[in-house]
């Protein structure tokens, strides 16, 4: 089974955002990059899954050119090939756009004799978390569409390209469903440990074939008009004491709260 | 009008998020008609239009007496309630459908930022041709306000379109009751089409060994939050202890679950549950972005960090500095001690 990956480059975050010049944008110029932990299962999922149907994984970005580094990132660890659709101004790009571009991609690819079974995408990216592009894509494609998967098991179809069996957590559960592919499915931590690259990987990584495209202009855009940053909330933290000496007052504490089971 | 996706618990009650919806639907009526096209008219796709700005339900499944009581309370003019063999399990682009049959030509379409609600909002955006917005914490002349980067940042953005489609974050608003409505119900049983089941759910595991059961924590008063400074899988006695005494829940960090040294249905954070208990301790851990996302609705938060600097005891209300394994076993043995 062949599976398209479609990450996402996105700032490496976890302390201290600052804005850009623009306000539309965080300042990303001090920071490294990464992908959505949601996406890293998905490149996990698709691994396992080729692997057990004896297929091909590629991995898919729009984005600028550094974007490499996510696609080779991702072959580091196994999957085999990538694609990145270039622009200067991700941000530009509003998740119908996106969904367009990765659609015609997709379309191209097929008309060139490659075509995707299963197309695996993150539940929401870490950054925009717009929640819409695997859906999106799944309408532009005539695909069906789940979201909120955890794992996968490929099962037989008869003669086309097979069925899926996906796991997701539902409100009252496990839920499972069953889809004949080909099929977009939106991936969510939890099921499947990403995979380290081994140093093989490193080096298949550096010699990695990235196929290029050029990104179209958007066309619906982006509806954004501004970022904005929480008010930097002056908190006055009340240090109980050091070590278990600190102890009494902090049942002190939960007492008040009423916490304690009596 | 605005209509809004609502969930029930297994017991028929409205889920506190969807009561968080109905109220931010019911006092942002006019922020968000505002941002229609002038003069729009407020009409609905299959029945006549109440006035402009009421808010109606949308319940599918059994509808209990509570909930329409308390669909009442929180001011809701009309219910829909769709009851049909092709609803019974969930298919997002079924419901979508039943959900895009009734909503308005224009007005709002909004639903809690649950899993479900991000899901079928898409749908309703793109099966109506529309923007979506998800994560929306404030609406007002100037458009909407959302949570981007897990709630570090706010997005300001204009939806533009004839219907605002969008998802609430959760706790961006208290559930407040209103004077009791007597809604109208209507109860549709719709068809669907083939290709609209084709993503139905086949069947549903209830867990028995309850490691991938988070409502404990989504639910708890308490939490005791560990992270990577317990040290390792054989860390957890004392903090597991304090959990016991106070009948709550533990949560856990990324690295934590990375490391595996406790399931994924026990992260909290962004890319784990979202919590809202009334007190929350964080042990061991350091307070990344990612992590405070999930414990913006504490009430109460409470640090043991050996590290003072830790942006997790910087935001505190209390903390206490020092090792957690010394820290949280003096506390637990004072309240052994207390309980006499
Ligand atoms: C896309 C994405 C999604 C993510 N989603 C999540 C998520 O949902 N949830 C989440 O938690 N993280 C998430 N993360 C990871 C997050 O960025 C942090 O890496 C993680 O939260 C750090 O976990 P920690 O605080 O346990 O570890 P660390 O950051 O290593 O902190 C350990 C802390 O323990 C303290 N400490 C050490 N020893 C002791 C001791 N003996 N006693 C007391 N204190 C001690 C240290 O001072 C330090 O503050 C995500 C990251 C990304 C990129
Ligand atoms: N620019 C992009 N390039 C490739 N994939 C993307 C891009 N933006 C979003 N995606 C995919 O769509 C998922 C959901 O994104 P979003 O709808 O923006 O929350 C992400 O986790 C990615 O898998």
């Amino acid at each position: 089974m062949d599976i398209l990956v479609c990450i996402k480059r996105i700032p490496d975050i976890s302390g201290q955002i600052t804005l850009d010049a623009s306000g539309t944008d965080i300042d990303d110029s001090g920071l490294g990059h990464t992908t959505s932990a949601h996406e890293e299962c998905a490149v996990e999922l698709a691994i396992q899954t080729a692997a057990a149907t004896g297929g091909k994984v590629t991995v898919l970005t729009l984005g600028p050119a550094e974007a490499v580094e996510q696609l080779r990132a991702a072959v580091g660890v196994g999957a085999n090939d990538g694609i990145l659709i270039e622009t200067e101004d991700p941000g530009a790009f509003g998740p119908e756009d996106i969904a367009q571009v990765i659609g015609d991609v997709i379309r191209d690819r097929a008309e060139g004799g490659q075509s995707f079974d299963l197309v695996l995408l993150g539940n929401d990216a870490a950054d925009t978390g717009d929640f819409q592009v695997p859906i999106r894509l799944a309408y532009d494609l005539e695909y069906p569409v789940l979201t909120g998967i955890q794992t996968l098991s490929a099962t037989s179809g008869s003669g086309g390209p097979g069925a899926i069996e996906a796991h997701g957590i539902g409100p009252a559960g496990t839920e499972i469903f069953s889809l004949e592919l080909p099929a977009v499915i939106a991936v969510q931590e939890g099921g499947v440990d990403p995979r380290y690259p081994s140093i093989t990987g490193r080096m298949k990584a550096k010699k990695a074939r990235i196929a290029e495209y050029a990104a179209p202009e958007p066309g619906a855009g982006n509806p954004r008009i501004g970022l904005e940053l929480p008010p930097d909330t002056a908190n006055e933290v009340t240090i109980l004491g050091e070590g278990p000496e600190a102890a009494g007052a902090l049942v002190d504490v939960l007492e008040e709260i009423g916490v304690i089971r009596s | 009008m605005t209509l809004v996706f609502v969930e029930t618990d297994e017991s028929g009650q409205v889920a506190l998020t969807s009561a968080e919806a109905l109220t931010f639907a019911r006092t942002n009526a006019s922020a968000l008609l505002q941002q229609l096209p002038d003069g729009a008219p407020d009409t609905s796709r299959e029945v006549a239009a109440p006035p402009s700005g009421s808010t109606e339900a949308v319940v599918v499944g059994p509808l209990s007496e509570e909930a329409v009581g308390e669909l009442s309370r929180l001011g809701v003019s009309r219910i829909h309630h769709l009851e049909s063999a092709d609803l019974e399990a969930y298919s997002a682009t079924a419901w979508a459908q039943a959900l895009v049959d009734i909503a308005p030509e224009t007005g709002a379409v909004l639903a809690s930022g649950t899993p479900r609600g991000m899901e079928l909002m898409t749908h309703v955006a793109v099966r109506t041709g529309e923007r979506m917005a998800a994560n929306v914490v404030a609406a007002d002349e100037e458009g909407l306000l959302r949570q981007v980067l897990g709630g570090a940042a706010f997005e300001r953005l204009q939806l533009g379109g004839d219907l605002q489609v969008l998802t609430l974050a959760g706790h961006a608003c208290n559930p407040e009751e209103t004077t009791p409505t007597t809604p109208e119900i209507l109860t549709h049983s719709p068809e669907s089409a083939a290709e609209d089941l084709r993503t139905r759910v086949v069947r549903t595991e209830v867990e028995t060994d309850a490691d991938n059961d988070t409502s404990g924590l989504t639910q708890a008063r308490a939490v005791v939050g560990a992270g990577r400074g317990v040290g390792s899988e054989n860390g957890f006695g004392e903090v597991l202890e304090l959990v016991d005494h106070l009948g709550g829940a533990l949560g856990v960090s990324r690295v934590v679950t990375g490391l595996g040294w406790r399931p994924h249905s026990e992260q909290v954070g962004q890319t784990g549950s979202r919590i809202t208990p009334d007190v929350y301790i964080a042990c061991g851990i350091s307070g990344a972005i990612q992590h405070m996302a999930g414990i913006e609705g504490a009430k109460t938060l409470i640090a043991i960090n050996t590290d003072e600097e830790s942006t997790m005891v910087q935001r505190a209300d209390y903390a206490i500095i020092g090792d957690l394994h010394e820290v949280i076993g003096a506390v637990n043995e004072e309240i052994r001690n207390r309980r006499g």
